[in-house]
């Protein structure tokens, strides 16, 4: 798919710039672009390793346990079907207190294996069951409290409040995380 | 509102910082260590970011994104959405690197405060990679039939996208 979203805008830029006649211009913004990824990268690197790290305090001092006991109850509506004391369960909510906590980097292999415990319990092993299309979704909606790499940004363009935005985000993943909850159990009857 | 966005940062690490003392973490030794981690997934991004930028400042110099925009306008300013945002909603959803790109022209050229910028960091927060996303989980545990996940994936990236369009320029976010 990135094949053909980079390519294409690549070469669709190319034929436009010889109809707008900034064919040169065109040109030169390769260079540009090329050369300010790095810059924004430099301006991240810093405070990106903050945050990285102070996420990590977290998880070596056990507080990301204790944030997922508190969680238990409420995820289990959402999974009625799993028993609570089972591995997969509990991999849920391990992927979804990472996400929380903005540690994407660990979520995602904890996501991997909760979806690999809960197709062991499949019977048709080549189709999602219920339980996956949940897991799934809340983890294509943003979960997380702090959106660190959003902030460091806002911060390097000279924000004057860069954390001005995180109410509204809040709101915002809220409402999304709602309807997609209630996408999933409307439709699951249905497919 | 404001005290919230001016006091959540500084609260959590505090609290991540008090909680490790009580339990007698080595904090400076996890903090080091998340750092690095923080190091290695910054350098990870670099190459797709380097193309991936170079491609959408290509773009934006031809004078595409002008013309997305304008064949977007009659739609966008039904909802009072800038037409700048218009590539970042469509590409929010498919590439991660490719948003944040997006983003940082956005600040580039108009500013982090202004009303374009305040949308595209509450669209980037609070919205993910969602094709990626089911691609990866589904992917990996050798799922072919993904359901309803990708219908009810975009219902929810719809809303988040729509969301920060109005927290902005109806709520006055």
């Amino acid at each position: 798919m990135m094949n053909y979203i980079w390519g294409g805008m690549i070469i669709i830029s190319l034929i436009v710039s010889v109809f707008t006649g900034q064919v040169e211009q065109t040109a030169a913004a390769a260079v540009s672009g090329a050369g300010e990824a790095v810059n924004l990268t430099v301006s991240l690197l810093g405070i990106m390793c903050l945050w990285t790290g102070i996420s990590k305090i977290g998880e070596q001092a056990g507080l990301i346990k204790i944030i997922a006991k508190a969680m238990g109850p409420a995820l289990r509506r959402l999974f009625p079907r799993l028993k609570p004391d089972s591995e997969a369960f509990g991999g849920i909510v391990m992927n979804i207190v990472a996400n929380l906590l903005g540690m994407g980097n660990a979520a995602t292999p904890l996501g991997i294996n909760a979806v690999r415990k809960l197709n062991e319990l499949n019977r048709d092993k080549r189709k999602a069951t219920n339980e996956m299309c949940m897991l799934v979704v809340l983890n294509t909606a943003s979960l997380q409290l702090i959106p660190t790499t959003l902030i460091s940004l806002r911060q390097s363009y000279g924000a004057q409040s860069p954390g001005e935005v995180i109410p509204a985000i809040w709101i915002c993943e809220i409402c999304a995380l709602a309807v997609g909850i209630a996408a999933v159990k409307l439709l699951e009857k249905r497919f | 509102m404001e005290l919230i966005s001016a006091y959540s940062v500084p609260f959590f690490i505090f609290i991540f910082l008090m909680y490790g003392f009580i339990k007698k973490t080595d904090i400076y030794d996890a903090f080091t260590q998340g750092a690095k981690n923080g190091l290695e997934s910054v350098f990870n991004i670099i190459p797709s970011l380097v193309g991936l930028m170079a491609a959408i400042y290509m773009f934006r110099e031809s004078g595409c994104l002008e013309l997305i925009a304008k064949a977007a306008k009659p739609l966008t300013d039904l909802i009072h959405m800038p037409s700048e945002l218009v590539p970042l909603g469509l590409l929010r959803p498919v590439s991660g690197s490719a948003s944040l790109a997006l983003v940082t022209d956005i600040f580039k050229n108009s500013g982090p405060d202004s009303v374009q910028g305040k949308i595209a960091s509450i669209m980037m927060g609070s919205t993910e990679t969602t094709f990626y996303t089911i691609a990866v989980y589904f992917g990996s545990a050798g799922i072919k039939n993904v359901r309803h996940t990708l219908f009810a994936a975009l219902a929810a990236d719809l809303t988040g996208i729509l969301m920060s369009v109005a927290l902005v320029q109806f709520f006055g976010f």
